[in-house]
């Protein structure tokens, strides 16, 4: 199937981008699709893992950041396992999702950036992630009440899940840790 | 044998029962844990996805403190064991990354603490004979089909767990214990992990593949060592039969909850009432195997 992709303002697209966040040159790819055949998600949604690469490669620009596969790639990585060229196809998906954050991407259904925001958020107050606080938080944020909510009674009554906040973690370092990638990052820009 | 044994989060929440079962077949196989101080988050999922110094440096502030402890770190958690492999490899391999860390810290870490998973440890270092000296019950024939998923053998070359396409190392496990260890093909496939709440109409579709295969190769049960994928595989059979309208009623229990029954523990022990489907069916199975 032949590939359009709109070239790049810029001339070069996003695919220096990438390499400078993920650290992954994948000018190796040959088109195998081992990634897209073994990939869970690529069955669901287009592009696959291996057009992405080529959409890369051919100069795309900020418009691929709109793709879904960003955000539903479960970071399994059956693609990079597979590679024959050892392209770690999963960072690549994780440096997507950074840019895609930072050019403000259109949301993706499910609203996964605003989940990782909220898990984050409770590991720097905390110290460890507190599920329960982040999962009230991201249905209102989502206005999602209703889903799942049929679970809540029998995953209380199992105690699968825990109502309070985590206690006893090293909040002093986690905050550091935080503080100091934030001041570098001031600092770099 | 002593170990610095890391829980991790879920093990307050959402995988208390793999945390008690471990915790209570440890002692039981000689195995003594000692929990880093004040542990906190490995980073897991959300901080990979959103900045991978973040990532790194989370799971290294864990190591660090183990490394104090001069012990190898055992995980049960196979997304905190995941993170722990790929920051000591990005670590020890990549001195820009070891700098960026370090400064973020406040400390120096080489990326050298030795990472294991807890399954790796009871093959490895108890072995085979030692464990099934150690135990008390069978499996009685129960048929089970052990599944991996992603975290523990992805990427190979960073996890470096068994084989990446085929591991057996439950598999021995379960032999060691009088199960049935079903050959079946989506012992890695994906459960569709993190995107359990944010996107669970995929969850289904890829959880019910795998209780399919299982099915189809005659399981009564599966046996996990990751907290998203039992999570993600119980708690959906019910959406799975309303919207696909297909009735699995396969119980999804822990590898060390299987163990700690057959060294005689209690259902409470080991948290098998915490599981969504009853595991009673496979329970019936367990018989004493102490010979007079």
């Amino acid at each position: 199937m032949p590939i359009k992709i709109k070239r790049a303002a810029a001339g070069r697209g996003i695919i220096d981008q990438v390499k400078e966040i993920s650290g992954i040159d994948i000018n190796g790819c040959l088109q195998c699709r081992k990634c897209t055949n073994g990939c869970p998600v690529s069955g669901f949604t287009t592009p696959s893992p291996s057009e992405i690469i080529k959409r890369l490669q051919l100069g795309a620009g900020e418009e691929l950041l709109d793709s879904e596969i960003i955000w539903i790639c479960a970071s399994c990585a059956t693609c990079f396992s597979r590679c024959p060229m050892e392209i770690n196809m999963a960072e690549v998906m994780d440096a997507l999702r950074v840019l895609a954050e930072a050019k403000n991407a259109a949301r993706p259904r499910g609203n996964m950036p605003l989940m990782n925001r909220l898990l984050l958020g409770t590991i720097r107050t905390f110290g460890r992630t507190y599920d329960l606080g982040a999962l009230a938080l991201y249905k209102a944020g989502t206005a999602s009440y209703g889903k799942d909510l049929d679970k809540l009674p029998s995953i209380l009554k199992k105690g699968k899940i825990a109502l309070l906040p985590p206690r006893g973690a090293d909040r002093k370092m986690v905050k550091r840790i935080f503080n100091n990638l934030e001041e570098t990052r001031k600092k770099s820009k | 044998m002593k170990y610095a044994y890391y829980p991790g989060c879920s093990a307050e929440s959402t995988a208390r029962d793999l945390y008690r079962s471990t915790v209570a077949v440890a002692p039981a196989l000689g195995i003594a844990f000692a929990e880093p101080e004040a542990w906190s988050c490995c980073g897991t999922t959300m901080a990979h996805q959103v900045d991978h110094d973040l990532s790194l440096s989370l799971a290294a502030a864990n190591l660090l403190k183990v490394k104090d402890m001069g012990l190898d770190m055992v995980v049960s958690c196979a997304s905190c064991y995941s993170r722990m492999k790929i920051a000591n490899h990005e670590i020890s391999t990549n001195p820009l990354k070891r700098k960026i860390v370090s400064a973020a810290l406040g400390r120096d870490y080489d990326g050298a603490v030795k990472v294991r998973h807890f399954v790796e440890i009871v093959i490895e270092d108890i072995g085979l004979p030692a464990f099934k000296k150690a135990l008390t019950h069978s499996l009685g024939g129960l048929k089970v089909a052990s599944y991996y998923g992603c975290l523990m053998v992805r990427p190979p070359e960073i996890a470096g767990f068994d084989d990446p396409e085929n591991p057996v190392y439950m598999d021995k496990l379960i032999t060691a214990m009088g199960g049935v260890a079903l050959d079946w093909p989506h012992k890695v496939e994906c459960c569709g992990g993190s995107l359990t709440l944010t996107r669970s109409d995929l969850v289904v579709r890829l959880s019910e593949s795998v209780l399919a295969m299982a099915r189809d190769s005659g399981a009564e049960c599966l046996a996990v060592a990751c907290p998203m994928c039992q999570i993600n595989l119980d708690m959906r059979q019910d959406d799975i039969f309303r919207t696909l309208g297909r009735r699995y009623n396969m119980p999804i229990i822990y590898i060390s909850q299987l163990m700690g029954l057959c060294l005689g523990m209690s259902e409470e022990a080991l948290g098998l009432d915490k599981l969504i489907v009853s595991p009673k069916e496979a329970m019936n199975h367990v018989r004493s195997s102490v010979r007079s």
